[in-house]
């Protein structure tokens, strides 16, 4: 069981500079995300985009800010439970709360923070009519480990990074690699687009561009899929594979949070504005794009307003009769749970003869 | 500057004739939202990059629309439910010239 002061769901923009503003009251943070990385759709979606309603950063590339806002957090020594979703919460005899994850890892706080931005990132799936039958039976969205595939046959399907740099790899690994895509022109980096182009040409990737995989074929494990090759001439062929992973990205969906019993309201949870962020249930709050109350703007730097009001509501709760003022950063500095302090140099006093 | 009349179908087949502000930089998939014709974090999700395709729409009328940048053609290129005239909503931007554009949105996907 991990136990922190505050747990975050979803380690976003906000949810990093949650753990910031609560490590100025001396409370612990840890997160979850179901990306295997920090930083939310900032790295997910738009690294390389620039965002210019940062105060004070005239303009920051989206993975920079969350470059920086890890920085900004080190001291505070947050803990991180990466590339498992947030399945089920249970509230403890002592008012403490439980989150267990997907894969079964168990968090325990007094405070649930959820800053779950549009939801956790699922894959796109194919809309083919066995999918269902043949997942984990043959067909992956994600790629766990690559040893799985040695010496099968796979066909990748997908048009981006993610499609391109699987086919490079499992082409050393798996018998035989097809990578299918409805254009011939990919998505991805250059240098990954020529790779592909090499293998192709050493016959190491088999190509059916523009091609769509439009059937599967099987008993209980997927046996062929069948691939609509389109083009000057149009035909549907079967292919004989093991192995069938659609790279088509990831898509947000609010998923198993929509049943926490919190109050819903377009794809949003709702909260008090006027307060702290709190939701129907007390000692969960919900901070940044995931709430929702009226004139509410889907804002980073919003995301930052209500994450520091939600800490100030949270020390309360937990310790109810201690008295605190909140105290600014240029007055109090900052000290890390590392030992480390950082605070405005002491003006000089010197006599002048 | 004029309000432009637009008709958009809903995702429930319901065709709704709305009117469209030529001057506040808006793009189709915004004047979806604004009217708030699909639910929320269902449309827009990516905020107007042309990186999730959920604000695709077919354009139905014979309005003649801005060539599809790179970004837009390789993320219909990805997306499901594509067809000859899937368009990204967010990289229409309302003009004078789309008076009496016609669209029906795509599926959630």
């Amino acid at each position: 069981m991990i136990k922190t002061d505050i747990l975050i769901i979803g380690a976003g923009p906000t949810g990093l500079f949650t753990v910031f503003e609560a490590g100025l009251l001396k409370l612990k943070c840890h997160l979850i995300d179901a990306l295997p990385q920090a930083g939310g759709q900032c790295s997910e979606i738009y690294p390389k985009k620039p965002i210019y309603d940062i105060p004070g950063f005239p303009e920051v590339l989206a993975g920079e800010l969350v470059d920086n806002l890890m920085e900004q957090i080190k001291a505070f020594q947050p803990g991180f439970t990466l590339g498992e979703r947030a399945e089920t919460i249970e509230k403890l005899e002592d008012g403490t709360f439980v989150v267990t994850t997907n894969k079964g890892t168990k968090h325990q706080a007094p405070i649930v923070a959820i800053a779950g931005g549009l939801g956790s990132f699922e894959p796109r799936k194919p809309l083919l009519e066995n999918l269902d039958k043949f997942e984990d039976n043959g067909v992956a969205y994600i790629i766990k480990d690559p040893e799985v595939y040695r010496d099968k046959k796979v066909v990748i399907a997908g048009g981006g990074d993610s499609a391109l740099d699987w086919s490079i790899f499992l082409a050393d690994v798996a018998s035989e690699v097809t990578l299918v895509h409805r254009r011939n022109e990919f998505r991805g980096a250059l240098d990954s687009v020529e790779k592909v182009q090499h293998l192709k040409n050493e016959g190491k990737i088999n190509l059916v561009t523009p091609g769509e995989i439009i059937g599967l074929k099987g008993g209980d494990t997927l046996e062929a899929v069948t691939i609509r090759k389109s083009g000057a001439v149009s035909e549907e062929i079967d292919l004989a594979v093991d192995n069938f992973i659609p790279l088509f990205g990831l898509s947000p969906k609010l998923g198993p949070i929509a049943d926490w019993g919190l109050d819903i309201e377009k794809n949003a949870i709702k909260v008090d504005n006027t307060l702290d962020y709190q939701t129907n249930i007390p000692g969960i709050y919900a901070i940044g794009d995931v709430n929702t109350y009226p004139g509410k703007l889907k804002l980073i730097l919003c995301g930052f307003h209500e994450a520091t009001l939600m800490c100030q509501s949270a020390y309360q709760r937990i310790f109810p009769d201690k008295k605190y003022v909140m105290k600014y950063t240029t007055v109090g500095g900052v000290t890390g749970f590392d030992g480390s302090k950082k605070e405005a140099p002491k003006a000089v006093v010197k006599a002048i003869d | 500057m004029e309000d432009i009349k637009i008709k958009i179908t809903d995702r429930d087949g319901v065709t709704h004739e709305v009117d469209a502000p030529t001057d506040m930089n808006m793009n189709l998939m915004e004047v979806v939202r604004s009217y708030e014709l699909a639910p929320e974090g269902t449309i827009g999700i990516c905020g107007g990059m042309a990186m999730c395709a959920s604000c695709q729409c077919y354009v139905k009328s014979a309005h003649e629309l801005p060539e599809k940048s790179d970004d837009e053609d390789a993320m219909l290129a990805e997306a499901f439910n594509v067809e000859d005239d899937s368009r990204l909503g967010c990289q229409i931007h309302m003009t004078e010239d789309l008076d009496g554009l016609e669209v029906v949105l795509a599926p959630e996907a």
